[in-house]
């Protein structure tokens, strides 16, 4: 028998909340698992709506496409300036164009279209759906003999996998410039040295491995909105929306951190 | 014919249905009351196969539905219209779109043939005019009738009304209430409809059941259910029900009330 967390044993109340936690924990994984399979499944079958992955494609790609440039921009002359500063004693800041194209390219570039559109796409798709599903929004779609995760999940997660990659490009072309602009314009860099030393070092490998992160971060960010913004209550109300929303958040932040690692080992 | 057989739901330890059985007739308006958490919604939510259930059957139209894989499921669902307590419209959508919403998801017709059926189903809703506007724009009742008619889109057997009056002013409600009975004479299907409103159950009602402890403690016609001297019936109704209606002769009332109801 379980021991309720208010008794007075504070180890047994200890084991129940942590047993809790896990099950929780794990059943959520379960629960996702099960999400992005369906999702998986119902992406091949007919019918195929192209309009919603079109409207979706805007939402996330169009509308996301300016935050991502100048993340991107910024992000590539902080690393240009601390760059050089840091080379510059070694008497190797020739090397700062390396430094700033192949980090932007293997890790800053998806990493920050990630981050902007896990905080922008991914919490808004959680506070969409999650205020569907109080409102009986999602109910109503089944009803009506419409399969949820088909018309809601499919485009979103489409839409996500296809940005984010197409995103990263602009975003890494963005830090790049950054950098650029932020060695010539502040330490009288070589401009022309700078394009050269990037073409020289810009393999096909990098950029494959950009592409691969940016599309998995896409395909986490979409799962993780769209499993928080099911799985509230439907008696969840507006605060069960908020908590949904900031979870969203807090769980694509954190997938994205893991997946980077993991494929950072594994893609070596 | 809706058949619900030995049915049983819980939600962890708490047990909300426990082995029901119900029969709805075709072309019948059955009112399902019962106090709060007694089960009325979570059946309503399992006809609709929304929720399954732990165990039994349930029978529509010759098909068990619990067991049916969802595509299948969805075949039968297209012969039942549900109307929300929130009506739950879609927010991003026009009134039109919202009406025309299961004509575009399940069949190839043109843009013309929807419109056509979208106007005439909100007429059946006295809601003419309103296909251009957004359910922000509506009142609570105008929802509600927007719901009405998307339920009414595919010419559905079979309509689930959760609460329909819930959050309306007394007009309004009456109207709904004129609303439900008119569609139930012109369409003739089978209406299931969940309210504490006693003044909308008897106004609407062909046929009452009352649910107590996850079963089935009173079923029959209002009139039937008037004359009952079950007294968990009695004081359900005499608390809710307009005094018009009310049984004086009735004896488990009269011990209820003390009063002289006219």
């Amino acid at each position: 028998m379980q021991n309720s967390p208010t008794e007075p044993d504070s180890s047994s109340g200890l084991t129940y909340i942590v047993k809790n936690r896990l099950h929780n924990t794990l059943t959520g994984i379960g629960d996702a698992s099960r999400l992005i399979a369906e999702t998986i499944i119902q992406i091949f079958r007919p019918p195929w709506q192209f309009d919603l992955l079109l409207k979706q494609l805007l939402l996330i790609g169009y509308n996301s496409l300016s935050v991502v440039l100048v993340s991107g921009f910024f992000t590539g002359m902080v690393l240009g300036v601390q760059g050089y500063i840091q080379l510059k004693p070694y008497a190797v800041e020739g090397s700062v164009a390396q430094f700033v194209s192949v980090s932007v390219v293997t890790e800053l570039g998806p990493m920050i279209t990630a981050f902007v559109l896990s905080g922008r796409i991914g919490a808004s798709i959680t506070a969409e759906l999650s205020t569907m599903k109080v409102t009986e929004q999602i109910d109503a779609l089944e009803v009506m003999g419409t399969n949820p995760v088909k018309y809601l999940v499919v485009p979103r997660f489409l839409a996500c996998s296809l940005m984010l990659p197409t995103l990263t490009i602009f975003s890494t072309f963005a830090g790049i410039f950054g950098g650029y602009v932020a060695v010539v314009t502040l330490f009288d860099f070589n401009g022309d040295f700078f394009i050269l030393q990037v073409q020289h070092h810009m393999v096909t490998r990098y950029v494959i491995i950009s592409l691969i992160k940016a599309t998995t971060f896409g395909m986490a960010i979409a799962s993780v909105g769209c499993y928080k913004g099911f799985s509230i209550s439907s008696a969840g109300g507006a605060e069960g929306v908020g908590t949904a929303t900031t979870g969203s958040a807090v769980t694509s932040l954190i997938s994205i951190l893991v997946l980077d690692f993991v494929l950072g080992a594994t893609l070596k | 014919m809706i058949s619900i057989k030995n049915v049983k739901k819980a939600f962890g330890k708490k047990k909300v249905l426990n082995g029901l059985d119900l029969d709805i007739p075709q072309g019948e308006t059955l009112v399902i009351m019962g106090r709060s958490g007694c089960g009325k919604s979570v059946l309503l939510k399992i006809i609709a196969g929304l929720l399954p259930v732990d165990s039994g059957e349930v029978w529509i139209n010759g098909t068990e539905i619990s067991h049916l894989s969802k595509n299948n499921l969805n075949q039968i669902r297209r012969k039942i219209g549900m109307l929300f307590q929130s009506a739950a419209l879609f927010d991003s959508m026009s009134v039109a779109e919202n009406v025309a919403f299961m004509l575009d998801q399940h069949t190839k017709m043109s843009k013309q043939e929807m419109r056509k059926i979208v106007d005439e189903k909100l007429a059946l809703v006295d809601l003419d005019g309103a296909q251009e506007l957004r359910p922000a724009e509506l009142s609570g009742g105008m929802r509600k009738r927007v719901g009405l008619a998307r339920a009414l889109a595919f010419n559905p057997d079979i309509i689930l009304y959760d609460e329909p009056t819930t959050g309306l002013d007394p007009v309004t409600c009456t109207e709904i209430n004129e609303l439900i009975r008119g569609l139930h004479e012109k369409l003739e299907v089978t209406s299931i409809v969940v309210t504490h409103d006693m003044h909308s159950a008897f106004s609407v009602a062909t046929l009452m059941v009352m649910l107590h402890e996850g079963k089935q403690a009173a079923y029959g016609t209002p009139e039937a259910l008037i004359n009952d001297e079950d007294p968990t019936l009695q004081q359900f109704i005499l608390f809710g029900a307009p005094d018009q209606i009310l049984n004086i002769d009735n004896p488990t009332l009269k011990e209820f009330t003390g009063r002289n109801v006219s």
